[in-house]
């Protein structure tokens, strides 16, 4: 090989002939013999675990089929995507706020944000949901109003029937703490000339806000409330520790409590999981493709020439 | 003699302990074409953000075509503006920025046509005719529907321009509009601010720019350390400058 090489710019010699250097390089590709071996070897380690999961009797592919799509384990899923949806929606609304506090000017404002954040970032949320699910022993009605008697309302928590509403609660009071910090850096993460332009353009705090900051903060906020979403997926598995007893994972422990079978209805759990997990993330996808407009040609590799085009 | 548009009367700014402006005043009429130079940090942009309340005054006082700027005097007693207000009294006040300052994530057109829309709550068929013949009398009919990401310095400050025409200010701040371009792009943003004067637009322009400010300009204030060192003509002071700090600096810039 080394040799036609030569040949050829030595027959070239006076490099004047231009296919010399017109032509594409046609060189042999580097092997890499050990890079083959060792991806070979990780599909038969592959292959070998699922024939032989496939014939394993403790996998119980029959419950599995039998119990897969059961009515309860439906439920069950609806029940775990609305706890997931409900906690997210405080989550995000309360983490909007703790973060646009944590930038206000007033002291006390600041103080409580910070305390939030320090108390329900700082103690496990599996320790938080226990905590809530005794909230009713220490307070059995909560009231919502004026201090020292004023104007206001109650709401009895010691029925069972709240129990899901403050799983709900519970898990969107540890995550905002999180989404707090996740707004935060995508709203500081837009630069100070943007907020100074738009004053200058007379538009008022809110109408910049809406208009300029957040949606540029979104291509900032948006990939890890993607990954916030999911992981809140996973955690209301937790709930039982309340006790909620109809989300996903519990309600599969309880059957397979009736079927001395656990390890099929762990399969079926982590498939739906799986399943929903799987939908977010494309939905995540789109979300991030729409609000990265602007910058749409670094972050998804469109055409890189049309940048510094002439007038 | 009509209102002046800008009447600065001892004004002061200081950022802590650092005083920024010491006793600035001066006068820019109607229609007239101010240029600010001087060495950095001598407060010529200090003194543009006070003008748009982007910065607030310290001490003295300072009018918008007889308004003052940030505050009500109520009694000999001065009431900061509610932010609302202060967000109204700026919208006909137009600013270019040194870094064009434009939102990323509109195009050329959507971000001129932004604070119309959203200020003035004008209806956006008649900001979008509005705004595309802004855009064309900046030169860029071709680029409408370009994020500020795929145009050049140039361009993207000659669409700030048109952002902030769109607001049919009656002053326009320009603060280095082209100290972050490229030396070839300068000349297209000087045509579109030159254009732009002959309309009769009032205009405060700080810039290191001399051939630009002898041509358009129909004064000149040279500031240092915060004070006004010198004012005239563009001629006078850039041909027979009368103060040593005057032409100290000059020996340096030209």
């Amino acid at each position: 090989m080394t040799n036609k090489v030569n040949d050829q710019s030595g027959s070239n010699n006076s490099r004047s002939d231009r296919s010399f250097y017109d032509e594409p390089i046609k060189a042999v590709r580097l092997r890499h013999p050990w890079r083959i071996f060792s991806a070979a070897l990780l599909v038969l380690w592959v292959i070998a675990f699922l024939t032989d999961a496939a014939g394993r009797e403790a996998y119980d592919w029959n419950a599995y089929g039998e119990y897969v799509f059961d009515p309860r384990i439906l439920k069950a899923t609806i029940i775990t995507l609305q706890l997931t949806a409900y906690s997210m929606l405080i989550a995000i609304s309360l983490g909007v706020i703790l973060a646009v506090l944590r930038q206000s000017p007033n002291p006390v404002f600041k103080a409580v944000s910070w305390v939030f954040i320090w108390v329900f970032r700082g103690t496990p949320v599996y320790v938080q949901l226990v905590f809530w699910g005794l909230l009713s022993t220490i307070y059995p009605t909560l009231f919502f109003g004026a201090p020292f008697g004023g104007p206001g309302f109650s709401i009895d928590i010691s029925h069972s029937s709240s129990l899901f509403w403050i799983a709900v609660v519970g898990l969107g009071l540890n995550e905002a703490a999180y989404m707090a910090e996740i707004v935060r850096a995508g709203l500081l993460s837009v630069d100070e000339g943007q907020e100074e332009a738009a004053k200058a353009l007379g538009m008022k705090w809110w109408a910049t806000m809406r208009h300029i900051i957040i949606p540029q903060a979104m291509r900032i906020i948006i990939p890890p409330t993607g990954n916030e979403v999911i992981s809140m997926l996973k955690t209301t598995s937790l709930v039982t520790a309340v006790p909620v007893s109809s989300d996903l994972y519990t309600r599969s422990r309880d059957i397979s409590a009736e079927t001395f079978n656990p390890i099929p209805m762990l399969l079926i759990a982590s498939t739906w999981y799986l399943l929903i997990t799987t939908i977010l993330m494309v939905a995540q996808y789109f979300l991030e493709k729409r609000f990265a407009r602007g910058h749409a040609q670094i972050a998804y590799g469109a055409d890189p020439k049309i940048i510094g085009e002439g007038a | 003699m009509s209102t002046p548009m800008v009447h600065a009367d001892r004004v002061r700014k200081s950022f802590g302990t650092h005083e920024v402006l010491k006793d600035i005043s001066l006068s820019v009429n109607k229609g007239e074409v101010m240029c600010l130079i001087g060495p950095s940090g001598s407060g010529k942009s200090t003194f543009l953000r006070c003008i748009n309340h982007l910065e607030e005054v310290n001490a003295g006082r300072l009018y918008v075509d007889g308004v003052l700027v940030g505050y009500r005097e109520v009694n000999n007693k001065l009431h900061e503006l509610k932010a609302s207000d202060a967000a109204h009294q700026r919208s006909d006040i137009g600013m270019v920025f040194q870094k064009f300052n434009l939102f990323p994530h509109l195009t050329a057109l959507e971000n001129v046509i932004a604070a119309p829309t959203i200020v003035k709550k004008i209806d956006k068929d008649v900001a979008t005719k509005k705004g595309k013949e802004l855009l064309e009398r900046v030169g860029l009919s071709s680029k409408m529907e370009h994020y500020p990401a795929h145009l050049s310095g140039g361009q993207q400050q000659r669409v700030a321009i048109a952002r902030a025409l769109a607001m049919e200010p009656k002053l326009m701040l320009f603060d280095e509009p082209t100290s972050a371009l490229d030396p070839e792009l300068v000349g297209e943003v000087l045509d579109v601010m030159k254009t732009l004067a002959k309309t009769g637009m009032t205009m405060i322009v700080v810039t290191h720019e001399m051939g630009f400010a002898r041509e358009v300009a129909d004064s000149m204030v040279f500031m240092d350390d915060g004070r006004v060192i010198e004012t005239g003509t563009p001629d006078s002071v850039l041909l027979s400058p009368q103060n040593e700090r005057t032409k100290s600096f000059l020996s340096k810039v030209l």
